[in-house]
Order: structure tokens, then sequence, then C-alpha cells
């Protein structure tokens, strides 16, 4: 199909046929690359100024409107002051491991986007254990922050750093678990799990075709729980406690400036658009959209419904505070890792009933036991506490009226 | 020789020099942190070997496991430990060490040497998780609930002697 940018590239590489096979697939390979590198610097201008400008909405000002029209030039002006501010190494600092740091960040992520499918055919590589070694290489991201905090020799940094480690330590328990019952539910694909490997990304949207619904209506337990842990992961508020200004100034980043600091925050974000494309593909069905992928080229719907979640993010960090760090902990142990385990335990039940079958009833069983189990689970974490009474103190005027005037008439 | 056993053998080369010179750096760095850095290189680097090997599922548990968990764990009991910067002072011990050392390594190099290693054709790689699975879980499933229950003592020993003891119910 034309409209697919893999097959498209591919057809016009396989044109050179003067080349020997293996300079024919080292170019497919380039193009891959520079196309992600290229997604990545551009979707990092892009959602810089979409996130400024979305959190200016919440809070009722008008953001970015100085450079160009309202502001669009705004992070192309920043990058290039960024890039041409002094690059500062303390004192004191492990030099070596200082300046290591920031690559250590940006290059799991940057790896993780080998596997993300744009498309049926739109994927740098579809590697047998796709979705395990996305999570595998972007959850070796932290050691970048751990040698950034340790090597700048400042308690802040270092307190962040190690408060960054312990919250993401934590939280890739119930992440992977979450995981699990997409697997499980891959592994019913005809041809699984010998020809088709169940971790494969690819395989995951293509079960959601077979499904003809996205993965998030029989597991929503799942997607609840990797929401909230790639939220962590990610360490966008509200659980942003390493780089909590107001006891830590910037965290594990404090002493980096310029060049350095830049590459960082190019890994946050990086990192935030790789889960946006990631939750698409695994819980609201890739480059499927109720068959509008056969109109659009399936490499936008991605992006679109990428750009899309990363909009809910931004909401999220408008709207909620910071959590305190026990808080944070307790919430992961106590409540996302049960949760994990209760949707593995659901879906296996289910797989090892009707193995081997994709029909409606064991899919339409698994949607409403899981869904009966988030709303239990909600419940009990939320509503589930005696009620208290609410004592209406009626409000008290502590500066009397102005005699009978109203506001505004004078 | 093809285009794809010389990138093989290249790649090979390459993460072996890596996984030797970042176990070097492992013993020779005197900062314990570096070392530590070191270590997760080698762990990084053996994922790869185990690729060359075709076995992807245990190279990204190797990631997974031992660069994402082992190794931060590590990093994070070397921050808590008092006075960590300044590493491993030399001992009384050197002598003594080395003749162990030597004597371990002649044996591991005696092993190597002598044992007539097994060669297969090298195999396109297919899904391994499945057998890796069917391995575990059948055939061998006793070993591995046993080694999750000791994992599970020893979880809760810890938890025991970190706990500080208070009157307090």
């Amino acid at each position: 199909m034309w409209l697919e940018l893999g097959n498209l590239i591919g057809s016009l590489i396989n044109q050179l046929t003067f080349l020997p096979d293996w300079v024919r697939f080292l170019i497919s390979g380039l193009i891959g690359i520079v196309g992600i590198l290229l997604l990545v610097v551009v979707g990092q201008l892009i959602t810089l100024y979409w996130e400024r400008k979305l959190i200016a909405q919440f809070q009722v000002r008008t953001g970015l409107m100085r450079v160009g029209w309202h502001g669009t030039l705004q992070p192309i002006a920043d990058a290039l002051k960024v890039l041409l501010k002094e690059d500062i190494v303390p004192n004191r600092a492990d030099k070596v491991v200082f300046s290591l740091a920031p690559v250590a960040a940006l290059v799991p992520i940057l790896l993780s986007f080998a596997v993300y499918p744009f498309g049926p055919s739109t994927i740098l590589r579809d590697l047998n254990i796709g979705i395990l070694y996305a999570l595998a290489i972007a959850s070796t991201s932290v050691i970048g922050v751990f040698m950034a905090g340790w090597s700048s020799n400042n308690k802040f940094a270092l307190i962040g750093a190690m408060r960054t480690v312990a919250q993401m330590v934590g939280y890739e328990v119930p992440l992977v678990l979450s995981v699990v019952g997409v697997i499980l539910l891959t592994g019913l694909l005809p041809g699984a799990p010998v020809q088709v490997s169940p971790l494969s990304t690819i395989a995951i949207v293509n079960l959601q075709a077979q499904l003809h619904a996205p993965l998030f209506v029989v597991q929503p337990l799942g997607l609840l729980v990797y929401f909230i842990a790639q939220l962590a992961e990610l360490n966008r508020t509200p659980f942003d406690i390493m780089e909590a200004e107001n006891e830590l100034t910037a965290g594990y980043h404090t002493e980096y400036s310029g060049f350095r600091f830049a590459i960082f925050y190019l890994a946050e974000y990086t990192a935030a658009l790789g889960f946006c494309i990631l939750l698409s593909t695994l819980f609201f069905g890739g480059w499927l959209l109720f068959g509008l992928e056969n109109f659009v080229p399936p490499v936008l719907v991605v992006l679109g419904k990428a750009f899309f979640f990363f909009s809910v993010l931004v909401w999220i960090r408008a709207t909620l505070p910071r959590l305190r760090i026990d808080q944070l902990m307790g919430f992961c142990w106590k409540f996302l890792v049960p949760l994990a385990l209760a949707n593995v335990i659901i879906t296996g039940l289910v797989v090892a009933i009707w193995p081997n079958d994709l029909a409606v009833i064991p899919m339409v069983a698994l949607a409403v036991v899981e869904w009966a189990a988030l709303f239990a689970a909600l419940w009990l974490a939320g509503g589930a506490r005696p009620r208290q009474k609410v004592v209406r103190v009626p409000p008290r005027r502590l500066v009397s009226p102005l005699g009978d005037m109203r506001p505004g008439e004078i | 020789m093809e285009v794809g056993d010389v990138a093989l053998t290249i790649a090979f080369v390459v993460l072996a020099v890596v996984a030797v010179a970042g176990a070097g750096g492992v013993l020779v760095a005197r900062n314990i942190f570096h070392s530590a850095l070191f270590l997760v290189l080698v762990f990084v680097a053996v994922a790869g070997l185990y690729i060359t090997l075709s076995a992807d599922f245990i190279a990204a548990i190797q990631v997974l496991v031992y660069a994402g968990a082992v190794a931060v764990l590590l990093l994070f009991a070397i921050m808590l430990t008092h006075d960590s910067v300044q590493g491993n002072p030399w001992g009384r011990f050197a002598g003594p060490a080395f003749f162990v050392a030597a004597l371990v390594a002649t044996v591991v190099i005696l092993v190597v040497v002598q044992t007539v290693w097994p060669a297969v054709p090298a195999v396109p790689s297919e899904p391994t998780s499945t057998r890796i699975a069917n391995a575990l879980f059948n055939h061998w499933v006793l070993p591995f609930e046993v080694a999750s229950v000791v994992l599970l003592a020893a979880l809760v020993g810890a938890i025991v002697l970190a706990r500080e003891e208070t009157d307090v119910p």
C-alpha cells in the first residue's frame, strides 16, 4: 500500500538493484535511524512548545507569545540559547563521569525507539523480543541519572538522584507486570508462539486488528497500572519528587548547564514521546483507528495518538500536585503491584480456560471481569473509607459590607 | 565467508574486547563507583554476546535484571556506604590475595583449554522464549519454585534485619 511509509522506502531501496544486498540493508537501517532522530528532535521542539502553551491555557495565561506567531519560534530560540551557553563543570566534580552522564541517560531511550511500530512495516526492526527489549533498554537510562547525581559533587544532586533511583527501581516491577497480560493475549494469535513471537510489537497491534478493538477494552487493569507506572518512570508530575524545586533546587541536574543540560531535557521529553507511542501501541491499537488507517498514512495515526496522549500528560501535570516519597512508594507496592498481579491472574485464567482461542465469549468474559476488578479496586482505594459527616460552617464575613453598595456599581 | 558472518565476527570481537576491558576496569579502578560503572559496561557487553549467540530473550533479561536492577542496587549500596569515594586502599593481604587469584585463574584457564567445546552451526534467530518457558515451567519447575522461595526468604530476612525495633506496636 502506497500510504505505508515503510513499504514506500522499501520499494525505493529495492530499485537500487546494482547494490549488493548488505549495502541495501545498511541503507534501509540508516534511513530508519535518521528518521527516528528527526522525529525525536522535531518532536522535542513541538512537544516543548505544546506543553508550555497548554499549561498556560490551563492556568489562564497566554504563554509564549513573543517570538514568532504565537511564540512558535520560541523552542528554536531556546535551543540556540542553550547551545551557546557556557559549559560549566564544577571544580571538584568527577569530570569523566560528569560528561558521560547525559549520554548514558539519552542513548537507551533512543535505542528503545527501534521497536516502536509506526505502521505494519514502518519499524526499524521487528524483534522477537520487541516489547521486552523496549522495557529493558529504557530501564538502563536510570544509570545516567545516577552518574549525574553522583559526579556533580553536590548534596542536592545526590539526593535527587537517590530519590529517582528508588522510585524507578520500585515502579519497574508493576510496569513489567502490567504488560504481561498483553503478552498473554498476543500468545493466542494464530501461529504464536512459534512462528509469531508474542513479544513482538507488530504482533501486539495485529492482535488488536484481529480483536477489532483496542486492547484497553479487555485490559483496563493493565492500562491503569501501565499508565501510572510509566508516568512514574518518566519522573513527570505527580511523580517528580526527584526535582522538587522547593526541596532540591533542580535534583540530579542541578550542576548541569548549556548543552549537557539540554541533553537531559531531550532525554526526558524523548522518553515521554516514546511512552506515548508505546501506550498507543499496547492499549490503543497502534496504527489502527476504525479503518482510518486505509486512507491516512499509518505513521500519522500513530503520531496523532501519541500527541493526544502527550496532551493528557500535560493535563495531568497541570492538575495534580506532587506526591511525597513515602506516599509514592506505598502506592507502588500496596496498590499497583497487587493490581498488576490480579491482572496477570485474571488474564492467565481466561487464557488457560480457552487456550488458542480469540473468540467473542472469552474476550467478553475477560473484559467484564477486568472492568469489574478495576472499579472494585478504585472503590476500595478511594471510596471505601467510612464517609465522614461534613459539617457546614456558614461563611462568616471578616469585613462588613460597604453599606448597600454592590461591586461595579458606583 | 559471507557478509553476515563478517559482521557477526566484528560484533563478537568488539563486544568481547569491551567485556574484557570493562572487567579489567572493575579490577583496576581505585574509585569503587567507577568500578561499578565498569561492571554495568560488562553486563551490557555480555548481553550483546548473548545476541550473537541467537539468545535474544536471555539478552533482554540480562539488560533488564543485571544492567537495569542489580547494577542500580549496587550503585545505591555504594552511595549509602560511608567514605565510599576512597575505594579500596592497599592492604596487607595483597600477596596472599594475588596467590589465591593466580590459583583460581590457573584452574579456570586449564578447564577452558581442556574442555572440548561442542560447536553448533549458526541458527537463524527464532523466538526462544517459548522453549525457555517450557523448560522452566515443565521440566525444571521444582528448582524454579524453590529458587523463588529462597529469594522470598531472603527478602523477608532483609526486612526483618533492616527494621528498627520499636516499642510501639
